[in-house]
């Protein structure tokens, strides 16, 4: 089937396009390796794409550590058992290279169809791009600009070429392979992903996104980000992703890693919007990553800010490790669930250093027969005199099949430090409901205005142009959960 | 409005909630241009009427009809209601906290007239006018709606909303109580803005105090779920003086005034 003709079948089944309008398929040429995984596979995977043999050495060393690792199964989901040798660890698209110029005008297309121009003629204003797709980088954009204040924004692959005294010095400094399962697993196998370099001093002039596109069937998406601040930067980073609707599942075990110097900030915000499986629960991506920020220096500042409304399955702990005295750490959450979906997500903050503070804001929100938990973790070493950290954590529930879960620790060694909690869970007020009704609103827009004021408080920490993407996302996912 | 079609009209309304019988035949017919005045004792089903014109889900109408402009609007969601023109103005309205002023009353006027019917730029002008005619600052646009608003806040933003939404028919839930002698002022100027030959209003309310401010044309006064008396102005006089209970006396003989 080509493409025209897939596109053309997908948009007629119009309701399920209308509650997930990515669900396209793209029909490119792919260089695959066969699925199943072992130190040949790896070996392969690291020759594909011409690696150093430290680089090689690396992905193997991490390959053996995850063969004595267990997959975690604390968190509040479940799924069958996932066979790890029928799934695809390499697949990209033949003609990827990293420039818009040269690459497949399919991929062009699809990525615009997306939302995300690569053509140098029609890029994002204010938005440098690397668009991921499969397994590859197909494209950066504004990379001469970026050149010139000396901001390194290229793919992960491209960087192990040219940077590699960088990537040595950082890649796994912050999660390393042996973290846990799934981190072992993405260091092994690991495919492309971007990596962000601002230099001391610079404030980089746009926003730095990465798009993450899964295509291929039963191929797994294993991407791995990179950014580093020296001292004074600044770094404001945008992650989205999409899949196309398909009946399997598809895992996604992604890594980011966060580097900031003295007073250096990285604000790293996510839209994600990957297929969440249907009505029944059939299909959809798994989404279990590994995202941790270092503020290494003093004054440091790293933000997450992510809007989950996608993924059958969630598993993400976004953190923060508050080293340097006076470092600070925040998190902003929206997870949205609906159908069957199942999100276990939240946040660790641990403070080493000083004067540390960090903020925690989540906002759950579950309908249909969903399930959504916020897990979180505070824990202030006896180093961290005078460390502060505030927590907030809501969850409202729309319709009485889901459920909402809140497991926060806190962990305070230290007798100087102030922690405040707040959690709430509410069902949709009635009350609300009818007074937003009564002035002519009708019932899915009221629920969607009340949301969106539930979530103001993160919304607002997105990039203007991001919120307001998120804000409609939101509503789009709303509408079908009322009633 | 042909002489055959009441305005605005309540025919043997039973209503109750969570299976407990409220509201036991109500008649009551409002004509446009006409304002109505609602009394009654504690738990005689004055909220409970306001809440069932509206809509809300937590009433179950068990016999009866409410008639707007001919069209039986009990099968209509609340929002349908609002869109006909009807307003209630809360007494005890809720917050929608992260949702600021301006975009509810912008997200409400564009549910009532169309969306993109009011330019923003007029919108914003209307906006400023009404709140200075409510003698209130224009900060309020930028808060989120009745979040920690003091109860006369809460209070003149209904009337804010009432101005903006310009309803046929409106309804005014105890708007006045807990009100100081000012805020009353000001919430009866706003009230007597839309008061006209094309407007209905049904204010209900436990003192005579703010029908010194918007003039009833007829007093009702509502006794466990049925209007017990009906009556001019000069009834509100006789309720002042002598309180309910003559009413209930003879309200066992089912006496009309």
């Amino acid at each position: 089937m080509n493409q025209t003709e897939t596109t053309h079948k997908l948009e007629t089944d119009s309701k399920l396009v209308r509650e997930y309008q990515y669900g396209f398929v793209t029909d490119v040429d792919t260089d695959e390796l066969p699925k199943g995984l072992n130190e040949d596979i790896i070996r392969a995977i690291s020759q594909k794409k011409n690696e150093p043999v430290w680089m090689t050495e690396w992905r193997l060393k991490s390959f053996r550590r995850w063969q004595t690792m267990r997959e975690p199964r604390w968190a509040k989901v479940t799924y069958p058992e996932i066979d790890y040798q029928d799934i695809r660890y390499y697949s990209a698209p033949k003609s990827a290279s990293s420039g818009a110029a040269q690459a497949d005008p399919e991929l062009l297309k699809t990525f615009e169809r997306l939302g995300i121009p690569l053509y140098e003629r029609d890029r994002l204003a204010g938005v440098a791009v690397d668009a991921v797709f499969d397994s590859v980088s197909v494209a950066t954009t504004h990379r001469e600009m970026l050149a010139e204040k000396g901001i390194i924004f290229c793919s992960m692959s491209e960087a192990i070429q040219e940077h590699p005294e960088l990537v040595r010095k950082y890649l796994g400094s912050v999660v390393p392979p042996s973290d846990n399962f799934f981190a072992a697993l993405n260091s092994a196998v690991f495919s492309d992903g971007s990596f962000c370099y601002i230099p001391k001093g610079v404030r980089c002039p746009v926003e730095l996104s990465t798009y993450f596109r899964i295509n291929a069937r039963d191929t797994g998406q294993f991407e791995r980000t990179l950014i580093v601040a020296e001292e004074d930067a600044y770094v404001s980073y945008i992650e989205g992703c999409t899949a196309p609707m398909r009946d399997t599942n598809q895992l996604h075990a992604a890594v980011v890693e966060l580097v900031a110097l003295d007073r250096a900030q990285i604000k790293y915000s996510t839209v994600q919007n990957w297929y969440a499986g249907d009505e029944k629960g059939h299909g959809g991506i798994y989404n279990f990553v590994t995202k941790r920020g270092h503020c290494r220096g003093a004054h440091s500042k790293i933000s997450w800010t992510q809007v989950e409304v996608g993924a059958a399955i969630t598993w993400k702990y976004p953190s923060v490790i508050l080293e340097g005295d006076h470092s600070v750490g925040e998190f902003y959450s929206v997870a949205f669930t609906n159908n069957r979906m199942q999100a276990d997500t939240g946040t660790k903050m641990i403070h080493i250093g000083a004067h540390t503070k960090s903020t925690i804001i989540s906002k759950g929100i579950s309908a249909g027969e969903s399930a959504n938990s916020y897990r979180g973790l505070v824990q202030i070493l006896p180093s961290a005199q005078h460390a502060r950290n505030h927590t907030c954590c809501d969850s409202m529930l729309i319709g009485d099949k889901c459920s909402a879960n809140t497991y926060p620790v806190i962990e305070a060694e230290t007798s100087t430090a102030i922690t405040e909690h707040e959690a709430t869970t509410s069902k949709i007020s009635e009350e609300q409901l009818f007074y937003v009704q009564s002035r002519g609103i009708d019932e899915e827009s009221a629920t969607s205005l009340i949301v969106n004021g539930f979530c103001k408080d993160v919304f607002k920490e997105l990039p203007l142009e991001f919120s307001v993407e998120a804000i409609k996302l939101l509503e789009l996912k709303l509408e079908h959960s009322v009633g | 409005m042909s002489e055959q079609t009441p305005f605005f009209e309540i025919r043997n309304l039973h209503a109750s909630t969570e299976d407990k019988p409220i509201l036991k035949g109500v008649d009551l017919t409002i004509q446009p241009g006409e304002t109505h005045a609602l009394m009654g004792p504690n738990g005689s089903g004055k909220s409970t009427l306001s809440n069932v014109i509206m809509g809300h889900p937590a009433y179950e109408v068990t016999a009866g009809e409410i008639l707007f402009r001919g069209q039986n609007i009990l099968e209509l969601e609340p929002d349908e209601r609002a869109r006909l023109g009807l307003f209630l103005a809360f007494q005890y309205p809720v917050a929608i906290p992260g949702i600021t002023v301006a975009k509810f009353l912008k997200s409400a006027a564009d549910a009532r007239f169309g969306q993109g019917a009011v330019k923003p730029s007029d919108f914003i002008k209307r906006m400023r006018e009404n709140l200075a005619f409510l003698e209130m600052s224009e900060q309020f646009l930028n808060r989120f709606l009745n979040d920690g608003f003091s109860g006369g806040e809460k209070k003149r933003m209904e009337i804010l909303q009432m101005l903006t939404l310009k309803p046929s028919l409106a309804v005014m839930d105890e708007t006045d109580s807990g009100l100081d002698i000012d805020a009353l002022r000001i919430v009866s100027k706003g009230v007597n803005r839309l008061v006209g030959p094309e407007f209905g209003l049904l204010v209900i309310t436990h003192y005579e105090r703010i029908l010194n401010y918007i003039k009833p044309d007829h007093l009702h006064v509502l006794i466990d779920g049925r209007i017990a008396m009906s009556g001019g102005p000069e009834l509100v006089k006789e309720v002042e003086k002598n309180g309910y209970d003559w009413i209930r006396e003879r309200f066992g003989k089912e006496v009309l005034v």
